[in-house]
């Protein structure tokens, strides 16, 4: 078999099986639709969140980042882990105890307050459907490179997926399915990685095999023969960064309250049957999580490597093939600009923006990029999103490797998508319909505007993937930086700061949303041509503004609520019992 | 059962671990990262293996210390939310 027919067979059958999970776990009531009825095993629930947070994003691109990106990529690194510590120590024991079903229903109880929960559905929705538009599109690219399927039918085929477990299984289906989808999207990162790394330090560890020379007689480790290779030509040293310290910080800070602040991880929390069980399930997650954490930078530095090795003057005709078929699809583009026939890899963007092609072939068979060629003597184009994808076939693995991969990617961007569309379809028909404008539905009928809502949602962020518009790439800066600076503080102060009342967590959640929001749709979309180091506001870039905006609402939240009325005496009992573990309830049945 | 007390010393652990937390990323990894890079560390320079690997590992420590410690102090204070065994 081929790596093809190879790869139909990997995801048939661990499609099969995510199907045949979601049909064994068909949710009967809303508890068991919004938290899985509240009795998932700690460890469990751990891989769910492992597989329900590492997204395509993570899964694909993030290896690609770092290896583009050398020291400066562990920002992400650290700033998508170091979030559990806070969601553990600061959060989720707490949130489990409140004992509701959802992020709002928190928010709208701890201030009494209708409007403060509205605001937060409203910080939900755009943060999840930010997030989700990028899952399908991840789908859609691995269906069309690995399948050959056009990006339209993959994305519908994703959504069918989704759609039967999501829609059916609710919490209880996504979570057994997402414990699935962890096993195989780990496994699939593993193996290539284990592979890579015996090839290039005969190592089988790649956390160390980082660490370890490199096995060519050089005498040299990984990292230092990666420096000296990128300074030769041109670049700067791997394990030096470019961005300045300020931004490093500000941006790692972003991503880890954001991430702590994200709804559908927060709500994995509401699922497992104690207050102990979430502090032990956090530990879990992220122990599980950092097994692809740990192991994506030294995919990174190998894939590099390997870029460097095999690409920078090769004669086109021999480069490899991977190097044609990314070609093809128009995420490799290169400019024979010296005309050596030879491709020369440096510094600097080849030529302007993504590469167009016209439908003719040079000579020795690339493609012709019509786009205007810079200055820079680099002649390569490159999407980072391909380092991942393409590492096993860069490494000459086996044709299984790559179709295992393919089935990986595919269950990181379902898990995720599906556990944003459950959170998103949960805040309309819990907390907009019967919450706010409906509060007489009964459970049977607000199960079925739960599923109402997940189909729409589905459609929309299936829509959102086949024809995302422009800037989806763009604002996922968003969705850490809004979750950091809304949904986070007002959180936390609600658990720490007894006399917070809704006036200060209501000023200090729109203060952080708008805020951001302005700081980043004026340097993204306003003035792009402004967006650099120069304009910034203390030097913080709008991927690191969300820990800025995190400042001003606790500041604002703090000062309002200091000079208006104080809170009343039952939300002081709801904190103070929130505050111990014992008497843990089941969530409610409304 | 004394509830002030009990928050009292869940708070004191709870910011102990947040300054680990804190030194490893932010200070190991970020503010002194370039006077760590002068130690070499099993083939990485210090600094940049705080940042891409060793505060992750730390992280993790972090979260199940928390868990032990605070059902440890959960029970010593009468509040702890299991009665029969699940260590």
């Amino acid at each position: 078999m081929d790596a093809q027919q190879l790869t139909y067979l990997f995801v048939f059958l661990s499609f099969s099986l995510y199907i045949g999970i979601a049909i064994w776990s068909r949710a009967g009531s809303t508890k068991e639709f919004y938290v899985a009825g509240g009795g998932v095993h700690p460890i469990a629930n751990g891989m769910a969140t492992a597989a329900d947070w590492m997204s395509a994003a993570s899964f694909i691109s993030m290896a690609g980042i770092i290896a583009f990106m050398g020291y400066d990529g562990a920002v992400y690194l650290m700033g998508w882990t170091g979030g559990y510590v806070i969601l553990a120590l600061l959060l989720a024991p707490y949130l489990r105890k409140f004992g509701e079903f959802t992020v709002p229903d928190f928010i709208g109880s701890r201030y009494y307050s209708t409007a403060a929960r509205v605001v937060a559905v409203i910080c939900l929705i755009l943060i999840s459907f930010t997030y989700v538009a990028g899952q399908m599109r991840g789908v859609g690219i691995v269906f069309s490179q690995f399948l050959n399927i056009p990006i339209f039918w993959g994305v519908i085929v994703g959504m069918a997926v989704v759609f039967m477990y999501a829609v059916l299984g609710g919490m209880k289906g996504i979570t057994y399915t997402q414990v699935a989808q962890y096993c195989v999207l780990i496994f699939a990162y593993l193996v290539p990685a284990i592979f890579i790394s015996m090839l290039i330090t005969g190592i089988p560890i790649p956390q160390i095999g980082l660490g370890a020379e490199v096995a060519d007689g050089s005498g040299l480790s990984v990292l230092q023969k990666l420096d000296n290779t990128l300074v030769e030509l041109g670049f700067a040293p791997y394990t030096e960064g470019m961005k300045s310290k300020v931004d490093v910080f500000a941006i790692t800070m972003a991503l880890m309250i954001g991430t702590a602040g994200l709804p559908h991880v927060i709500v994995r929390f509401f699922t497992v049957p104690k207050v102990s069980d979430a502090r032990k399930s956090a530990g879990y997650a992220l122990l599980f999580i950092a097994l692809l954490y740990t192991t994506a930078p030294a995919v990174g530095a190998f894939a590099r490597l390997n870029f460097v090795d095999t690409v920078h003057n090769t004669q086109y005709t021999e480069v490899a093939g991977w190097f044609k078929s990314w070609e093809d699809i128009g995420l490799i583009g290169w400019q024979d600009k010296n005309n050596d026939g030879r491709i020369q890899y440096h510094p600097g963007a080849a030529f302007d923006g993504k590469p167009s092609f016209d439908d003719t072939r040079r000579i020795d068979g690339s493609r012709t990029v019509i786009n205007s060629p810079t200055a820079s003597s680099n002649e390569v184009y490159v999407d980072r999103d391909i380092m991942v994808l393409a590492n096993p076939e860069i490494a000459r693995l086996p044709a299984w490797v790559i179709a295992l991969v393919a089935a990986g990617s595919l269950a990181a961007a379902l898990s995720t998508a599906a556990g944003l569309l459950l959170v998103i379809s949960t805040s309309i028909s819990h907390d907009l319909l019967k919450q706010t404008m409906a509060k007489g539905l009964s459970d049977r009928q607000e199960l079925f505007y739960a599923r109402v809502a997940a189909v729409t949602a589905i459609l929309i962020a299936g829509y959102l993937g086949i024809d995302p518009p422009g800037f989806v790439a763009q604002v996922v800066a968003f969705a850490f930086g809004l979750a950091a600076a809304s949904l986070f503080p007002a959180i936390l102060l609600g658990i720490f700061d007894r006399r917070m009342n809704k006036e200060g967590a209501i000023s200090g959640m729109l203060v952080g949303l708008i805020f951001c929001f302005s700081y980043i749709v004026f340097f993204k979309f306003v003035a792009p041509d402004l967006n650099s180091a120069d304009h910034w506001w203390f030097g913080i870039s709008p991927e690191g503004i969300g820990s800025l905006g995190a400042l001003l609402n606790f500041s604002v939240a703090f000062t309002v609520s200091r000079l208006t009325p104080d809170v009343p005496e039952d939300v002081l009992r709801l904190v103070d019992n929130i505050r111990i573990p014992k008497g843990v309830s089941d969530p409610k049945s409304h | 059962m004394d509830k002030q007390a009990y928050w009292k010393a869940n708070i004191r652990l709870m910011l102990v671990l947040l300054a680990i937390w804190f030194t490893v990323s932010f200070g190991f990894g970020i503010l002194l990262v370039e006077q760590l890079n002068e130690i070499a560390f099993f083939g990485f320079k210090f600094g940049f293996w705080w940042a891409q690997q060793g505060s992750i590992y730390v992280f993790i420590g972090l979260i199940f210390f928390y868990t032990y410690k605070m059902k440890k102090i959960d029970r010593q204070f009468g509040v702890s939310d299991d009665d029969e065994d699940d260590a």
